[in-house]
């Protein structure tokens, strides 16, 4: 397991190389998309036209800010991971979006995992329910699209500074932490009934 | 009859939301503590460590301890004595209101759960339970409750025959199924008894007895304490990467119930277990 410090654009290689376990930091910029949020992309997408922000080499953080408005744009109070899980059928179009790192919280299931494996990308677990603490490596919201989605579910554009400590749970071989232990779980709970 | 003005009822909730949300309770906080002593995987005790941090900082900087500030869930304890000057229900909802507007929480709350899927921008309308009990007092018991963990709550119409170890088996299930999702360490509240309907509400009020007290019937803590140790040793642990601290409490309730059944509802809340009370 090692630490791993990455500025974003991100490159395939950077993302290869993590294993599972390992803890990372990210500084440059995140974007934060949720359920209807995901739902905008495809739309997007599927009408032929771009994107507000060029995902190459990017970060997809499944996360709905707490905002404050501010003369010129918002202030961001606090952030953190909501279920990753929800997010399990847009993966395959995420990774085609040249994203190269999805972070949340809880994991992700098998049409993830094959994803990640065939685009290069992994899976981060960010601290569950430490929005203070995460919320404190935003330097500045960058940028906002669709706000017409409510604050929670618009697409932020983040400027962050070793934003993490994120935990790899899912990585770009095939490993999932998350699959690890649901199998031992189940192999529990056979022997207790 | 005592008069209590609208004003007052929106102040209260207010406030208690506005705590709720920015400061943890002593018994939560104190069970996060001792489960980073006894949790035995490194990444678990510094998820803890840093849960423990966020508290600190949230409580100090007046920022939400989490990001999903929840749907505003209350249950109220009414003294038939009182009489109010007002709109009961628009007292509460306008408290939400300012609460989470005033105090930058976010707002969760959308107006229809398939279609529009709009976001209010007030947090409301406000999930209320009132009780009409004795007494001039109005008794509050406040919750704002995020929906990772919601989503895993369940609920199962067991037989009799299935007994109390068909129902802990039952809650360990549910935790088991829920895995990391629910930011766990959890409390877990549960119901046994009633209908679903009676069941779920009382599953949910279960979540915020406090950590450490049992039920007083030792048949009922008997259960308590064996669930916990087995949710324990499934092995999901702090945020779900491992470890033996995957819930910090089972609270266990039950109502009289019908002759032909057993409901029972399991709510599921995350580590930020954030509720606040108070009386006018």
């Amino acid at each position: 397991m090692k630490e791993v410090k990455l500025n974003t654009p991100l490159k395939e290689e950077d993302v290869r190389d993590l294993k599972v376990g390992d803890v990372v930091y990210i500084s440059g910029y995140i974007c934060t998309s949720r359920d209807m949020g995901h739902l905008k992309m495809k739309e997007v997408i599927e009408n032929g036209e771009k994107l507000p922000v060029d995902l190459t080499g990017g970060v997809i953080f499944h996360a709905g800010p707490v905002v404050k408005k501010k003369d010129s744009g918002f202030e961001l109070r606090v952030i953190g991971p909501t279920t990753s899980i929800r997010m399990e059928p847009h993966s395959d179009f995420i990774g085609n979006l040249g994203v190269k790192m999805i972070v949340g919280k809880g994991g992700m299931d098998e049409g993830t995992s094959k994803a990640l494996q065939k685009y290069g990308m992994t899976y981060l677990q960010a601290p569950p329910g430490c929005a203070v603490v995460l919320g404190e490596k935003v330097e500045q919201i960058e940028n906002v699209f669709w706000m017409e989605l409510g604050v929670p579910e618009a697409l932020w554009v983040l400027k962050v500074k070793e934003f993490g400590p994120l935990v790899v749970g899912m990585d770009s071989t095939g490993n999932s932490i998350y699959r690890d232990i649901k199998v031992n779980g189940k192999k529990l709970i056979e022997k207790m009934f | 009859m005592r008069e209590v003005n609208a004003k007052q009822i929106k102040e209260k909730v207010k406030e208690l939301f506005l705590t709720a949300n920015f400061h943890i309770g002593e018994d939560v906080l104190n069970a996060i503590k001792e489960a980073s002593v006894k949790e035995n995987s490194e990444t678990g005790k510094n998820v803890l460590n840093m849960i423990l941090d966020n508290y600190k900082i949230a409580a100090n900087e007046v920022l939400a301890i989490c990001q999903d500030t929840g749907l505003a869930i209350l249950f109220i304890k009414l003294g038939q004595e009182v009489h109010i000057n007002g709109n009961w229900e628009e007292a509460i909802n306008e408290g939400v209101k300012e609460a989470y507007v005033e105090g930058y929480l976010r707002k969760s709350s959308v107006t229809d759960p398939v279609f529009d899927r709009k976001n209010t921008k007030t947090n409301c309308p406000a999930i209320i339970y009132t009780d009409i009990v004795p007494g001039d007092k109005i008794e509050f018991l406040v919750t704002p409750k995020g929906f990772g963990s919601e989503n895993m709550s369940r609920l199962a119409m067991m037989k009799p025959a299935d007994g109390s170890e068909g129902i802990v088996n039952f809650i360990v299930e549910t935790v088991k199924i829920a895995g990391p999702n629910p930011c766990p360490p959890t409390i877990i509240g549960v119901c046994v008894g009633g209908t679903t309907d009676q069941a779920s509400v009382m599953a949910k009020k279960a979540t915020l007895r406090k950590v450490g007290e049992h039920n007083p019937d030792p048949r009922y803590s008997d259960m308590e304490r064996q669930a916990l140790e087995k949710i324990n040793n499934l092995g999901i642990g702090p945020a779900g990467l491992g470890g033996n601290t995957t819930s910090l409490w089972v609270n266990i309730d039950y109502k009289p119930t019908h002759i032909a059944g057993m409901p029972v509802a399991v709510n599921v809340c995350c580590h930020a277990a954030r509720h606040a009370s108070g009386v006018i």
